[in-house]
């Protein structure tokens, strides 16, 4: 609950949230495709990560990935491997990377990467078809990275 | 490969939520008489692909019982006008399809074939290409518009006569160029998700992505009625729809690029029978 205050405070003083953000051209990530340090520094909000995976409008993950915790949510897809266990599997570095730009860890997956904001083929303004009218800005912002790594966190194997 | 065991892993593990992956084993038999071939060999050009289905094998048994029996098509309403704007005179030179075409059963083929590249001009055209050349320079009317109701339904009047033959497009010769270029398309992943035809189409069918049961892809039921549109839909319109839907400045109807997909994505399906008008969700 803390947390969630914290991360509604940081959105509302939009300015003082982003001067501590990574930007993404800036991010780091290992050699395995993991990223060490939070994007944000503000502790992530698995409640709020939740939502991001199960919203169409957001993370959308299920439309790829199923998750039990998320059962209440219909129709998760089959494209990728299922959540449950993510939190005992991969690492919270790990995590970070994987929802970050999976690429870096699987070459030429299909996952899109969400923490990204250049060298797309055509890129367009979101969902319209047209062409971008405003400079590209990643698909979740750094804090819903941050948000969505600690749900999947929390995803452990009974 | 290995997304696609992983998937295939948690498909099994899957099944309280999700429906069952793969195509379905119904057969598509339409009218009781007309046998399709909605499932064959893949061509050799067709590389990443074993064996090709139609897009009916992956929709809900409602959706598929709608393309059994022309009475119960809804596209044929669409048709049926089409029918008769064929015999109406519309233009300035006082013509009508049927005032050099007689009967429309004499394009029998022609679908089975499209998109080619005309002799004339060395360029690959559509079928909607040649039938706005008919309008405007023969009959002196107007063109359609691409995703008219009016060419959606004259398009799907002129498949329809090709309906159970074989899909035989020709990708070699002066078509070579094209197909190349709709191929090194489909292979391109596109927008800010970075996803390419073949990403859902050949890597992922038979998975659903969310409520959607992916397919390989296949035009072979193109034009097709679209219950979430309740209209018939063109190619190129669904080819918009999709790139629109990997956040990309997609194509528009009617460019060289999408005829050059168009050219491809067909020729993936030589062998399927021409299904148009199909039904789908």
């Amino acid at each position: 609950m803390k947390l969630r205050q914290l991360t509604l405070v940081c959105v509302m003083t939009g300015g003082a949230a982003l001067a501590a953000e990574t930007d993404p051209r800036d991010v780091k990530y290992d050699d395995y495709g993991g990223i060490e340090a939070s994007l944000t520094g503000i502790a992530g909000d698995a409640a709020n990560g939740a939502i991001i995976v199960g919203d169409k409008s957001k993370g959308n993950c299920v439309a790829c990935h199923e998750v039990t915790a998320l059962a209440e949510i219909p129709f998760h897809g089959e494209v990728g491997p299922m959540l449950d266990g993510a939190g005992d599997r991969w690492s919270e570095v790990e995590l970070r990377g994987l929802v970050a730009n999976a690429k870096l860890t699987f070459d030429g997956t299909v996952m899109p990467a969400f923490y990204k904001d250049e060298g797309y083929i055509r890129p367009g303004d979101a969902y319209t078809g047209k062409a971008p009218i405003a400079p590209l800005t990643p698909i979740l912002t750094a804090q819903e990275i941050e948000d969505v790594v600690a749900f999947l966190a929390t995803l452990k194997e009974e | 490969m290995n997304t696609k065991a992983l998937a295939v892993i948690s498909a099994v593990l899957a099944l309280p939520i999700t429906a069952e992956a793969g195509p379905d084993e119904d057969k598509l038999v339409i009218n009781d008489e007309l046998n399709m071939t909605s499932v064959t060999d893949a061509p050799a050009h067709t590389e990443n692909l074993d064996t090709i289905y139609s897009g009916w094998h992956f929709r809900t048994d409602e959706t598929q019982a709608l393309q059994l029996d022309d009475f119960d098509n809804p596209a044929m309403i669409f048709v049926d006008q089409a029918a008769d704007l064929f015999a109406t005179v519309d233009g300035a030179a006082g013509e009508s399809c049927a005032s050099c075409h007689e009967d429309v059963e004499s394009f029998q083929g022609l679908h089975a074939s499209m998109p080619k590249v005309d002799a004339e001009s060395g360029k690959l055209v559509v079928m909607e290409d040649l039938i706005n050349k008919c309008r405007t320079d023969r009959m002196e009317a107007e063109a359609w518009k691409w995703s008219g109701a009016d060419m959606q339904g004259m398009v799907a009047l002129i498949g329809l006569q090709s309906r159970g033959m074989p899909m035989n497009i020709a990708i070699d010769g002066d078509a070579a160029p094209y197909w190349e270029q709709g191929k090194e398309m489909y292979y391109t992943r596109y927008g800010q998700l970075e996803l390419s035809c073949a990403n859902c189409h050949e890597d992922n069918w038979g998975n659903m992505i969310r409520a959607d049961h992916l397919s390989q892809g296949m035009i072979n039921g193109f034009p097709t009625y679209r219950l979430k549109q309740a209209k018939l839909i063109s190619r190129h319109n669904r080819f918009r729809g999709c790139i629109r839907d990997t956040r990309a400045e997609t194509f528009a109807e009617g460019s060289d690029e999408f005829r050059a997909l168009e050219l491809y994505v067909a020729s993936r399906g030589n062998g399927l029978s021409v299904e148009t008008p199909a039904v789908r969700q």
